[in-house]
């Protein structure tokens, strides 16, 4: 009964934030709606990496790179071919989660640390290939002037695009992570030696996990593509990955919804106060220090203990 | 239904399974006993598979499984629990149980139905024999010791095997709980038709639930019999019995 009236009040919640971002353009200025629609973009990317790292347990600590190659399929596909566009948005998932499958194979292979270290060195190579690729991918200098269909070169439309495909996969990921794989992959996250003794093919579900994590990565790739019709080699650059990992550290890795909240936070840090010092990341630096000591859980994950007793003594039992 | 012959495993220059032999016939429960770096974990780690036997056969329903990997012996049927917890701390009681039968029905890689449809009821029917059921919501990290123990079997019976190893069902448990897990375990092994393999350091619980007795020394098994064998066993008498 209780349960009842918490998931109903939760429905009004949703339903009044999703009239909110529908009529956002209407009233606030451009600006804003870039910032909104970049929210997405990162927030898509910041869920896709606590897949792997708060659901499942990885430490995927390069996941930048699946983002960037989604973007850079998009870009080549539509600058250096005649192909209808809505191929490339396809084909940058696609592409995004296929070098994910070939960097996972590898990676599954380790455990803990020594996994984070072989994916950062690959996703490093790729990094370096664009990077240098000057005839291919422009190199440092990226790619500019994507054509984009009508529908969506205003700012107005790539916002109201890029909110309908946050949304779904918003929709998707959380089936996913609800399903029967999602269970077994918290389940390897918590446990990896008792699920092989279950009867559960680890490295399969791990690498099934990225796959479906990178594809994401790789669409939230294409929509930062419909929204500044550019690509950067930095997309792909450690230190991106880096911060979309402070991100789900920051809201919440063990929660859905914590990625979009640490997204949020950082993109208004850097869009506020990185206008007034580059030492903006001071700022986020200081607040991870006080959420990790405070808030282990992230901000979200705080509030989600505060309806869910015993996750805080699990996680503080783990820890022994 | 499973046959160990000659078992050996090494770890470094530490012979920790030195010829074990073991017999483990349909339906029975048979208890493996010694003294503590006897080797009778790691003679279960070799039996699942969590580690990789350097000599001898183990030999479950008539096939060698000493090559495969834990998770394909797991799906031949054999389930295990641990002496130290081992359970998912993060994930709530019927959730833990849930991923071992969802393994078990090959339903883990469905992506698109909400786990909490599936099995339900299987894994509901486990946790009501174990007594956990009023606590299926609870996070299994939180559960007192006793509980996580008898939730680790719990996991282990979603696999529903045709034998279970248990490996110290009852430590650290109050001399109240441990009576009644092994009256469970007992109960469970009659209403399932299980083929038990535990070992457990009190000698009364042993001899009374155990049907056949192996008892190991040094990593070798030095003989398995009835419980009355294996207590008027001179040897046995000497390096164990006798040393308490």
């Amino acid at each position: 009964m209780f349960k009842n009236i918490v998931y109903s009040k939760w429905f009004g919640f949703v339903a009044g934030i999703l009239i909110v971002l529908i009529i956002l353009p209407l009233f606030v200025p451009r600006f804003f709606v870039y910032i909104f629609a970049l929210i997405y973009v990162t927030s898509l990317l910041a869920m896709s990496l606590n897949m792997v790292v708060g659901y499942g347990g990885m430490f995927q600590f390069h996941h930048a790179v699946f983002y960037g190659v989604g973007a850079y399929t998009v870009a080549l596909m539509l600058t250096k071919s005649s192909m209808p566009t809505w191929i490339g948005f396809i084909a940058g998932p696609i592409v995004a989660a296929f070098t994910g499958l070939i960097i996972g194979w590898f990676c599954v292979r380790l455990t803990r640390l020594y996994f984070g270290m072989l994916q950062i060195s690959l996703g490093s190579l790729i990094w370096a290939i664009v990077f240098r690729w000057y005839g291919f991918t422009g190199g440092d200098d990226g790619i500019h002037g994507v054509p984009m269909p009508s529908i969506i070169s205003s700012l107005n439309g790539s916002y109201y695009f890029i909110l309908i495909i946050f949304l779904i996969c918003l929709v998707v990921m959380y089936m996913v992570i609800k399903s029967p794989f999602g269970s077994t992959l918290q389940a390897i996250r918590d446990n990896s030696q008792r699920c092989e003794a279950v009867g559960i093919n680890v490295r399969r579900y791990q690498l099934l996990g990225i796959v479906i994590a990178t594809f994401f990565a790789g669409v939230a790739g294409v929509l930062f593509v419909a929204l500044e019709r550019s690509v950067f080699a930095e997309m792909l650059f450690w230190v991106l990955s880096l911060e979309i990992f402070i991100m789900c550290l920051l809201g919440g890795w063990f929660t859905f919804a914590g990625p979009i909240l640490g997204a949020a936070i950082t993109v208004a840090l850097r869009t506020f106060v990185g206008r007034y010092t580059e030492y903006w990341t001071l700022i986020l630096g200081v607040m991870l220090i006080l959420v990790i000591f405070f808030l282990p859980e992230g901000v979200m994950g705080f509030f989600q203990g505060l309806f869910k007793p015993g996750i805080k003594e699990a996680t503080e039992r783990g820890k022994r | 239904m499973l046959q160990v012959e000659a078992l050996h495993k090494s770890f470094e220059d530490f012979m920790a399974v030195n010829g074990a032999n073991l017999t483990v016939g349909k339906g029975e429960i048979v208890a493996v006993i010694g003294p503590n770096g006897a080797g009778k974990t790691t003679l279960f780690n070799l039996i699942t598979g969590a580690l990789k036997r350097d000599k001898g056969k183990i030999i479950f329903k008539s096939e060698d499984i000493s090559e495969l990997p834990p998770y394909e012996i797991c799906m031949k049927g054999i389930s295990r629990s641990y002496q130290i917890v081992n359970i998912f701390p993060r994930l709530t009681v019927f959730e833990n149980a849930q991923v071992a039968v969802l393994s078990h029905q090959r339903r883990s890689s469905n992506l698109f139905r909400p786990a909490k449809t599936i099995a339900v009821k299987e894994t509901r029917n486990i946790l009501e024999s174990m007594g956990l059921l009023e606590k299926e919501k609870s996070i299994a990290g939180s559960l007192s010791h006793g509980d996580q123990k008898i939730l680790e079997i719990a996991v282990a019976l979603g696999n529903e095997p045709e034998l279970l190893i248990l490996d110290e069902p009852t430590a650290g448990m109050s001399p109240e709980e441990t009576q009644a897990t092994m009256d469970l375990v007992r109960r469970l092994a009659r209403m399932r038709g299980l083929t038990i393999l535990f070992c457990e350091h009190d000698m009364d619980i042993v001899f009374s639930i155990a049907q056949s007795i192996m008892v190991m020394r040094h990593g070798q098994t030095i003989i398995q019999g009835t419980p009355e064998e294996v207590r008027g066993n001179k040897e046995v008498q000497e390096a164990y019995l006798g040393g308490e």
